[in-house]
Formats: structure tokens, sequence, C-alpha cells
């Protein structure tokens, strides 16, 4: 019967004259390979290019994926021929394909960012090793949406934690290596954790494979070790996706790494995470087991809502405008988790719907700082002040970034929040619509104490003056270009979210269609 | 089923029981440690435990290496797939070890210590510093303020520059 397989396996890559049979592998072989191509090299010009045309190529490639799974229902692509569940498969679901393509889409537009924003301690002449960096990480995050393998995950998130460990260090400021340390320390035992439950699982059922497990796990589902191997896979994956008391190496690793790292790592990492938990929770435990018998929402449900209080409250106080963004990120993860915990359509598709949407919008926000930081030489909230008039393109940018994090309808926060309100509804839980209601107000508060800095404050002596002793004026086109790309996403998929909500919503049918239960 | 006859009566969960002390070992050291080093020791330790459970799900008892002879039939092989996964898994903790080692030299060089107390006390005065330049968040914008700016370091950080 392995023999069998196998062959099918075989014949079905070699009959296949198509090219884009190959495309799920050729998503994470890109910045696979591309990546030692720069460290060979040695040229920060090459490296910069090579980076950038990658990143493009996954992007074209992921939009190619999601309209052939569209089309045609779950892609499968047996690596090296060997057909699952022997081989390690290559499976790309809707919600995978949804999340490659945002990951791949925030990753383009950062490296297409002015390099001079990244602003990294290296000497210039080893810049190359930065983008070496960056596309592993790359790879790692497209991997971990790609494979159907729990090992695999496993391998493709120590890759991409590994490299983004390192790009932190690479922060202009000191305290970059500490924040770095501590994400490092956090990720580890994360990553350990999610490593252990995978270990225990396959210790009873003998396969690695997740459909495969999900199917035979049903059977050995009351038994103490795969409890225990849940709850070590669902602990891991929550330091990596920062779920409130699990968040704290979130805001250093944000305020301190380099400005693009920060943008792109804000806008791919912890929505990567997400996704293999809700494939965990919902495909290879099945919703039934996960929410019915061991309540889990009874505990994922509150936690999120803490997050969403908590981040907001703590983005109100934040001096820098970094750490106001993180924070503010881990109050919108709280959001993503909520959906989640609710585990009905409209909860999960406002989830996943967030994974773009705040994906996009807190991208564009921390390039929009980048900008800030690169003409005024300062990330704090009154560096800002008075750059309505003196830097207006990044001014109003930040100002529709901010709405979209609030959730003003027109942006693509908004989106998402009606849906995860819904999807409350829906569940019957009249106070949890409220309470999304109320701690969009915290929202409020923090984005208008820098909204009437940007307007109203009035720049007082060194700050009237920008980084090279010039008055400060707008940032470069070569900045300012993707900068505006991803906020004027942010209000194109608010105004028009139909192609972003029905993607959404077909990836979370099909979750919560997965097997177990 | 107590624990005590758990871990008495079967004697086949002693070595899980081993693989926990040990892992338990390995998060007391990255938890009370205060020195970087010995902190990225106790995480070495806490992946190790990691692969040896991995090892001791492959083991079946009386199990010999996957080999296949010829001429023996019926023979009991120990499951090798979790050996396999665990060359990958002692790579990435090499890898981790590595790099928060690298870490840690680079922290020297900034902070010059490595005890966690002290970096946090440095930590907090650089936060206070910065703090100085946006003294609160809620102060009225606009009004003109008798705050003197200190020097600002655009991002130089102190030290070991370019390494």
């Amino acid at each position: 019967m392995a023999a069998e397989s196998v062959g099918q396996g075989l014949q079905q890559v070699a009959l296949s004259t198509a090219f884009d049979v190959h495309f799920p592998a050729l998503e994470v072989v890109l910045p696979l390979v591309a990546a030692p191509l720069c460290f060979l090299f040695r040229s920060r010009a090459f490296a910069r290019i090579l980076s950038a045309a990658v990143a493009w190529l996954t992007f074209g490639v992921a939009l190619v994926l999601l309209q052939k799974v569209l089309a045609e229902g779950t892609v499968r692509y047996p690596l090296g021929g060997w057909a699952a569940p022997y081989g390690i498969e290559y499976r790309v679901t809707v919600a995978g394909a949804w999340v490659i393509l945002v990951v791949s889409l925030v990753a383009a537009l950062t490296l297409l960012f002015d390099s001079r924003g990244s602003a990294s301690r290296l000497a210039p002449e080893r810049r190359y090793l930065y983008y070496s960096a960056f596309l592993l990480c790359l790879a790692g995050l497209l991997g971990m949406a790609i494979t159907g393998d729990l090992f695999n995950i496993f391998v493709f998130l120590e890759i991409s934690s590994l490299s983004s460990y390192a790009l932190i260090a690479l922060g202009r400021d000191r305290r970059a290596l500490m924040a770095s340390y501590s994400y490092l320390i956090m990720g580890t035992i994360g990553g350990g954790f999610f490593m252990i439950g995978v270990g225990l699982l396959y210790q009873m059922t003998g396969t690695l494979n997740v459909e495969d497990m999900a199917q035979r796990l049903p059977a050995v589902l009351d038994t103490r070790t795969v409890l225990v191997g849940f709850a070590f896979l669902l602990v891991g994956l929550s330091i990596k996706l920062a779920v409130f008391p699990l968040h704290q190496w979130l805001p250093n690793a944000y305020t301190f790494a380099p400005p693009r790292v920060s943008a792109f790592l804000a806008g791919t990492a912890t929505k990567v995470s997400y996704y293999v938990m809700a494939e965990v929770v919902f495909v290879l435990f099945g919703a039934h087991f996960v929410f019915t018998e061991i309540g889990l929402g009874a505990v994922l449900m509150p936690l999120s809502v803490a997050a969403m209080f908590v981040g907001s409250l703590a983005a109100i106080y934040q001096a820098d405008l970094r750490r106001l963004l993180a924070y503010s990120s881990i109050g919108q993860l709280g959001y993503m988790t909520l959906g989640l915990s609710l585990a009905n359509v409209e909860g999960l598709t406002s989830g996943l719907v967030h994974v773009f949407n705040h994906g996009v919008t807190k991208s564009g926000l921390f390039l929009v700082v980048a900008c800030v930081g690169y003409r005024t030489g300062r990330t704090t909230v009154r560096s800002m002040a008075g750059l309505g008039t003196r830097m207006p393109a990044t001014s109003l940018a930040f100002v529709i970034g901010g709405m979209s994090l609030i959730g003003v309808p027109g942006t693509a926060g908004f989106v998402s929040k009606w849906e995860l309100i819904r999807g409350a509804l829906a569940a019957e839980r009249l106070w949890l619509a409220a309470v999304v209601l109320v701690s969009s107000l915290l929202a409020v508060v923090y984005v208008w104490r820098v909204v009437e800095m940007i307007y109203f404050g009035r720049p007082e002596g060194l700050e009237s003056l920008g980084r090279d002793g010039e008055p400060v004026r707008e940032a470069p086109f070569s900045m300012l270009l993707p900068t505006l790309i991803l906020v004027a996403a942010t209000v194109v998929f608010g105004l028009w979210s139909d192609p972003t909500l029905s993607v959404a919503r077909s990836a979370a049918v099909e979750l919560l269609g997965g097997a177990g239960g | 089923m107590s624990l005590l006859e758990a871990l008495l009566v079967q004697r086949g969960l002693w070595v899980y029981w081993a693989i926990i002390t040990l892992m338990m070992i390995g998060l007391y050291g990255v938890i009370a440690r205060d020195h970087l080093v010995k902190k990225v020791m106790g995480l070495n330790v806490f992946q190790s435990s990691a692969i040896l459970l991995y090892v001791a799900i492959g083991k079946v008892r009386g199990g010999t290496a996957a080999i296949l002879l010829e001429g023996e039939e019926n023979v009991l092989y120990s499951n090798p797939l979790p050996h396999v996964l665990m060359l990958t898994a002692i790579v990435v903790g090499i890898a981790t070890t590595a790099l928060a080692l690298a870490l840690t030299v680079r922290i020297q060089e900034a902070y010059g210590t490595l005890e966690e107390d002290e970096l946090a006390r440095l930590r907090v005065r650089e936060d206070e510093e910065e703090a100085a330049l946006d003294p609160h968040p809620f102060d009225p914008p606009g009004e003109p303020e008798d705050v003197e700016y200190p020097e600002v370091k655009v991002g130089g950080g102190a030290g070991g520059a370019g390494v």
C-alpha cells in the first residue's frame, strides 16, 4: 500500500506538465534559496534587488495559489513525490493561501521601502546579511502556512523565529539586544512546547500529517496524553501569537527592531501563528472537542477581552510611537483570538479577515513611523508635533491607518469589527459586542493623541529641525510609495470589502467543516 | 491511578518522569537565574528534555535498529522516525544556543554586564531618559513648556557599533 501511494504521488507530479503544479513548493523554495544567494554574493545591491524580486514573485505565486484553491479546493503537493501520510505534504487550504498572500504582500511592500529606512546596526558592506535573514524569515512564515505536516510546521516556525531574533537584534538602539534576547527565550520555550505537543500526539496516533492525525485522533481523544499534547501545542502557539498574559516579548521587540523589520513582523509573524492555531483547534481536534468538551472558550474569551483592554490602555500611555503601535497590536490580536474563541463562522471570518486588514494597517503605520523617524530622527509621539504641514502625506497616512485601528466605517478595521460583532450576536453574547465597541473607544484615545500632536502640536526647539539639521520635510518618494500603498489598501478594502470577506468566509467555513469533532 | 502508583508500578514510565524532571530543571534555570548565559544553558537543558521525549517515544522494548537484514525475518525494530526528527531538532537547538550566546556577547559589549537585575536598572534609566523627551502623554500640545531637551542621540547605540 505504501509503495502504491508513493507511486501515485510520483505519477501525479510527473504527469502534470503544467508548471503551476509546483507552485506550493516554489512559494517556500524561492526565498529559501535566495537567502544563501544573498549571503554568497556578498553584495548589498544584489541582495536588495534579489530579495525584493523574490518577495514580489512569492506574492504572485500566492495570488495564483489562492485563485486555484478557491476554484478547485485544497491544493496538495507531495514533496519529492512521496505521498502523504508517508511523505511531507504541502497542503494549501483557502485559509493558508489567504495567510501567505498577506505575508508575501507585506514582505514585498516592506522590501520596496527605501533601504535607508532599515537603519540597522550593520556596517554598509555587511548589509547583505540583513536581506539573508529577512528572506529566511519570509520562507519560514510562508512554510508554516503551506505545510500539512506538524513537525514541518515546527521546523518552519523555528526558521522564521531564529531569523527574526537576528533581525530584531540589528536595531540601532542597544535595547534592541535585550528585546531580541527576551524574545529568543520566550520564543524558544514556545517552540519547544509546540514540539513536545507534536511528540505526544505522534505517540498516540503514529502520524505527523495534519489530516491523517485528525482522522486518527477521535479514537484516543479521551486519553490524558492527547489532552496534555493539546495543551502544549496551544500554550506554545499562544506565546508566538502573544495571547494576553504571554505577550511580554512583543512590545520591546517591535519597538527596537529596525523600522522595516518592525513593519514586516507586525504584519505577518503573529498572523501566521494565528492560522496555525486555527488549524490545530478546528482541523486537528475539531470545534466540538475543543469548545464543547474542554471548554477552551471559557479561557480564551476572557483572555482576548483582557488583551483588548490591556493592550489599548497601555498604548494610551506610551511616549514612543512604535511602542504605542506594538501595544495596540496586542489589543488587535485580542480581537482575532476573540473571533476564534466564538467558534462560529462569523467570528472566525472576522479573525481571518483581520489577518489581512490588521496586517496591512499595522505594517503601513510602522512604515509611517519609519518615515517620521527618518526625517525627524526620533519616533516619540511628540516628534510628530506639527508634521501636518511639514509631512502632509505621511501625516494623512497615519490618520487613515489610525482610523482603521479604531474601526471607523470606510476603513478595513471596520469590516473585521463589524463581522466580529455579528459573530458575538450569532453566539448570543450581547455583552461581547458591547465590549468590542467600548474597547474601540480606547483606540480612539491613543490614535487621537497622535493626530492631535500632528495637526495641533507646535514643534519646540530641537524638534523643528530634522535629523540632518535641516527643516523637516516630506519623506522621500521611495519611502512614501509602499507606505501609501498599504494605507490605501486599508481604505480600498474597507469600502470594497466583498473580495476580502468572501475569501475569509470560505476559509472559515472550510476550517469549521474540518475533520474531527 | 495515583501518581505514586504510576511511578512505581508501571516501570516503563520512569523515563517520562526523568524527562519531566529535566524539563523542570531547564525551565527553572531560565526563570530563576540572573545571569544571561545561565539562562541560555537552562534553555538548552529544556530543549534536550524534549529531544529525549521523542527518543523515548521511538523506543520499542527489545527492538533493534531499523536495518533490514537478509534472512532475518520477524525482527522487532525500534521506530526510527523520531530519531530522524530529532536530528532536525538538535540542529535547531544548536542554532538557538549559538544565536543566544552571540546575543549575550553583544549585550556584554553594549552594557558591560550580563546580570539581569543590573541590565533592568540600566534599561529603566534609558526608558526614563527617553520619556523625559516626551514628558506626559496628556500634556496639552502646543503650549510652550520650559522643558530643557537633552541631547538627542540619533539611533546610535552606545558601544559595539557595527560589529
